[in-house]
């Protein structure tokens, strides 16, 4: 009969930890980046139906990477959540922070107590009237939040941390619409397949984009489709 | 993912993670039934006195279906309220006109909005028309028990079909039935003198204008002789709501167009008046 092992604490966390990030970290990237009228979201994702990037109220977005079927449940509670606090209340009480509390509570407890933690990381994101108002917050697996009002931008997913740098470099206050997504764009590209691929050209047609536009009444959120997304491109000036 | 939500205040409850449903209404009526129009203990007896809503005209037209309402509330003989609105975007491509207990009938719009919304946001695409006129047959059909107290809603569902590429009427009655009408309807107090109204004013083929003026006739006819409806007030400037819902979404006729229409209307009528009065010779009139 074969004795139960003794695991530390520490190396529990540290095991299940490694086990989300791995997850987390085979996924494409999604980037989110401030405009000077709004958020805009994009991710490299050839399905129309199964979406990473999602409204969830009135000015309130939702992009998440990971494991689909997780994240894809908590979009839906989070849906159902603001939809319900919108109803009790007033449309205007629905606001991203009280999502984000929510959803790190969610991730935390299931990180500590459950066998499997969930392997998601999310960005909540809510358009306010002015860049200044904006609120970006990215949530990690163990329910850690932060609030990335701020920097502007976040990346997360597959090779975050290289996108980041060359997201650090590109990215200005106060681009327009076609700007941003170039920089988007060049960014997704920017990790080529494998560790160390070139730098390619995603077509329009291989991205997912998405913005919450602070100047649409009520209804923010806009998906961008390829042909849009091929307008806009046209029309950004070259790369600095 | 566990079931054990007692445990952990602040996470989402599980309800809320519960795959399946794309309803809000069913997920309400899991986790906060209190929170439905229909599913409150009401003691029973005699209800009270409450705001009723009147009037509701819907015609359809070239290029989709115009609806209206007026803009009155009246609780017994008395005028409640005069500028209650009664015509309601239901999402971008329907519209709802209410009459009946004014309190739960914008209760139930709202619930229907959101119901519509939350389906689009949940499944990524729009219910079918006919969808959406059966999710309101069953929220209707909830309200039984309040109608049966007095303190029924009837609605009046209008929207643009995207399959079919028409606008389509759908009437209710308080059992939650609900019938397609043909060409024109109308709901409330003063129906039975907005259909007549409909009845001879409407044509195959209008176009927006002449439909939006069509609905306003009807309405003003209504309010000539129904004491629940009102009409056009000039002196408040106080018009009907009037929509129109075509291929390009629910659009509310602004209100400087809508004045003028209504000026016409009114003016049309009294020429009509002058020259009976001259024709007949009755100066003193």
């Amino acid at each position: 009969m074969s004795m139960p092992f003794y695991v530390s604490p520490e190396q529990l966390m540290k095991d299940r930890a490694d086990y989300a990030r791995k997850g987390i970290a085979r996924g494409r990237s999604v980037v989110v980046l401030q405009y000077e009228d709004g958020i805009a979201f994009a991710t490299e994702n050839p399905s129309r139906a199964l979406h990473k990037i999602s409204e969830i109220y009135d000015r309130i977005a939702f992009a998440a990477v990971g494991k689909y079927n997780e994240f894809e449940n908590l979009r839906v509670a989070g849906v159902r959540y603001a939809d319900l606090r919108g109803y009790s209340y007033d449309r205007k009480d629905v606001n991203a922070r009280g999502l984000a509390n929510a959803y790190a509570q969610t991730l935390g407890t299931v990180f500590t107590t459950e066998s499997k933690p969930l392997e998601v990381e999310l960005v909540v994101a809510e358009v306010g009237d002015s860049p200044a108002g904006d609120q970006i917050y990215r949530l990690s697996y163990d329910g850690s939040v932060a609030d990335e009002h701020g920097y502007g931008y976040v990346v997360m997913g597959g090779q975050a941390e290289r996108l980041g740098a060359v997201l650090a470099e590109e990215w200005r206050v106060g681009m327009s619409l076609p700007e941003v997504l170039s920089v988007a764009v060049r960014v997704l590209g920017s990790a080529g397949e494998g560790e160390q691929g070139e730098p390619r050209a995603i077509a329009a047609s291989q991205l997912e984009v998405a913005v919450l536009d602070r100047t649409r009444p009520r209804r923010a959120f806009r998906r961008l489709t390829s042909s849009v997304l091929e307008e806009l491109l046209a029309v950004a000036p070259p790369p600095a | 993912m566990g079931m054990d939500h007692a445990a952990s205040p602040g996470r989402l409850p599980g309800a809320f993670m519960t795959p399946g449903s794309s309803s809000f209404v069913d997920f309400l009526q899991g986790h906060a039934p209190t929170l439905l129009p229909g599913m409150r203990d009401i003691t029973a007896g005699e209800a009270p006195a409450t705001p009723h809503g009147t009037t509701i005209v819907a015609l359809t037209f070239d290029r989709g279906v115009v609806m209206a309402g007026d803009r009155r509330a009246t609780m017994g003989s008395m005028i409640a309220h005069r500028e209650i609105e009664k015509v309601f975007p239901a999402d971008e491509f329907s519209a709802v006109g209410i009459a009946g207990t004014a309190g739960l009938a914008v209760e139930l719009v709202r619930l229907f909005q959101l119901e519509l919304e939350h389906y689009e946001k949940i499944e990524g695409t729009l219910l079918s028309l006919d969808g959406k006129a059966n999710r309101l047959s069953t929220m209707i059909r909830g309200n039984l028990g309040l109608a049966m107290q007095g303190l029924a809603v009837v609605p009046l569902f209008a929207g643009y079909d995207l399959d079919r590429g028409a606008g389509r009427i759908f009437s209710y009655d308080v059992t939650g039935g609900r019938y397609e009408e043909r060409d024109h309807h109308s709901v409330g107090s003063g129906s039975v003198f907005a259909r007549g109204s409909l009845k001879k004013l409407w044509r195959p083929g209008l176009e927006a204008t002449a439909a939006v003026r069509v609905a306003v006739g009807a309405l003003v006819d209504a309010a000539d002789d129904d004491s629940a409806t009102g009409g056009p007030d000039e002196s408040r400037r106080i018009f009907p709501v009037v929509a129109s819902v075509t291929a390009a979404g629910y659009v509310r006729v602004p209100q400087d167009e809508l004045g003028r229409i209504v000026e016409d209307v009114l003016d049309e009528r009294r020429a009509e008046h002058r020259r009976d009065r001259r024709e007949t010779g009755d100066t003193d009139r």
